[in-house]
């Protein structure tokens, strides 16, 4: 078989197709530990079958030969699953759900540089995955909510001992979602937004 | 981890570098972002990569960098590196995604809070 006729066939199903209006996209992160329910939040909102892009990533290797001043370099592919929402004729949104891998999402140089927010998905089992990416979205000024996954058997903490172990200031927002439900994932996503709002109209507040 | 996507999956490494025109990248790789809406102004021709060409089918309607190298299995920068040639050469029109300030303008929230209510 020749593998190249499939290239003509490359592309959306018509009915995925944008309106030719489409004029510009904004996008919101969904970041989170393993199998925390990103892909499923990407997967419930989304207007298309989520996608997936990938990015290969050059990393500086662990041993470096300092006598040889030579450094070793890893290259990683690294996958990430998004999906859309047409918002109206001309205005797109994008939903990137982050890969398990941590260590990366930082390194996809254009995935968080231009996004509207970002959504923090946990786990109460596992609160401490989180630590590292609310601690680097703080840093580079990446506003944020914070959803609770309700997983069978997860423990429940009141939000204030959740706010308190994840060392977040009070005006961030800490919602309970399930990612499997589309109305509660568009609310999630909604509470980010009106999130987004109470930035641009607040006044910048004294230390 | 592995790609999951569907499409090509053809190129080998020597494939992926001629994608990649090897040494001196376009500078107009910059203004290609993530999200940035592709959209084709002109026809495949013969001779092209087989890559530019099946992207010049795909945009007949606006798609975003992300879509294009989800349906053709490339990374994101050897897409970019596709695309700012054929931007160069006018053959694709890039649209911005909305400016990231530093923080987004209300009514640009309100839009996106509209489109989401309407879900
Ligand atoms: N009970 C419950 N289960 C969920 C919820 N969200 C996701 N799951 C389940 O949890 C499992 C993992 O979900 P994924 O969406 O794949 O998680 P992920 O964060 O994308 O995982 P990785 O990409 O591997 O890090 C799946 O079996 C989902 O069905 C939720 O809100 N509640
Ligand atoms: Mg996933």
């Amino acid at each position: 078989m020749d593998y190249r006729t499939s290239e003509t066939l490359v592309g959306p199903r018509s009915e995925d197709a944008l309106p030719a209006s489409a004029a510009a996209a904004v996008k919101i992160v969904i970041v989170g530990g393993f199998g925390v329910g990103k892909t499923t939040m990407v997967g419930s909102v989304s207007e298309i079958r989520p996608l997936t892009t990938e990015e290969t990533m050059t990393q500086a290797g662990v041993g470096v030969d300092d006598i040889a001043g030579v450094e070793r370099k890893t290259e990683t592919t690294v996958a990430m699953d998004f999906g859309r929402i047409s918002l109206n004729e001309q205005l797109v949104l994008y939903l990137f759900g982050t890969p398990g891998q941590e260590r990366f999402w930082f390194l996809w140089n254009g995935l968080f540089e231009g996004a509207l927010g970002a959504v923090v998905l946990i786990d109460t089992r596992r609160l401490e995955v989180s630590f590292d990416v609310l601690g680097r979205l703080e840093e580079r000024g990446v506003p944020f909510v914070v959803a609770i996954n309700a997983f069978p058997g997860a423990p429940v903490h009141p939000v204030d001992e959740l706010r308190a172990a994840l060392d977040l200031p009070d005006a961030v927002p800490i919602i309970d979602c399930d990612a499997r439900d589309r109305g509660s994932s568009r609310d999630t996503l909604l509470t980010l937004v009106s999130y987004l709002q109470h930035l641009t109209t607040v006044t910048p507040e004294t230390p | 981890m592995s790609r999951t996507g569907k499409g090509t999956d053809e190129g080998g490494p020597e494939r992926l570098y001629l994608v990649d025109g090897g040494p001196g990248r376009s500078q107009r790789a910059d203004t290609i972002e993530l999200v940035s809406l592709i959209v084709a102004r002109a026809e495949p021709e013969p001779g092209m990569l087989p890559e530019a060409a099946a992207v010049l089918r795909m945009c007949h309607f606006p798609l975003s960098v992300a879509e294009i190298s989800a349906y053709l299995t490339l990374p994101v920068s050897t897409v970019t590196v596709l695309l700012a040639d054929l931007l160069a050469h006018r053959q694709v029109e890039a649209r911005a995604p909305v400016p990231a300030a530093v923080l987004p303008d209300t009514e640009l929230l309100q839009a996106v809070m509209h489109g989401l209510q309407n879900l």
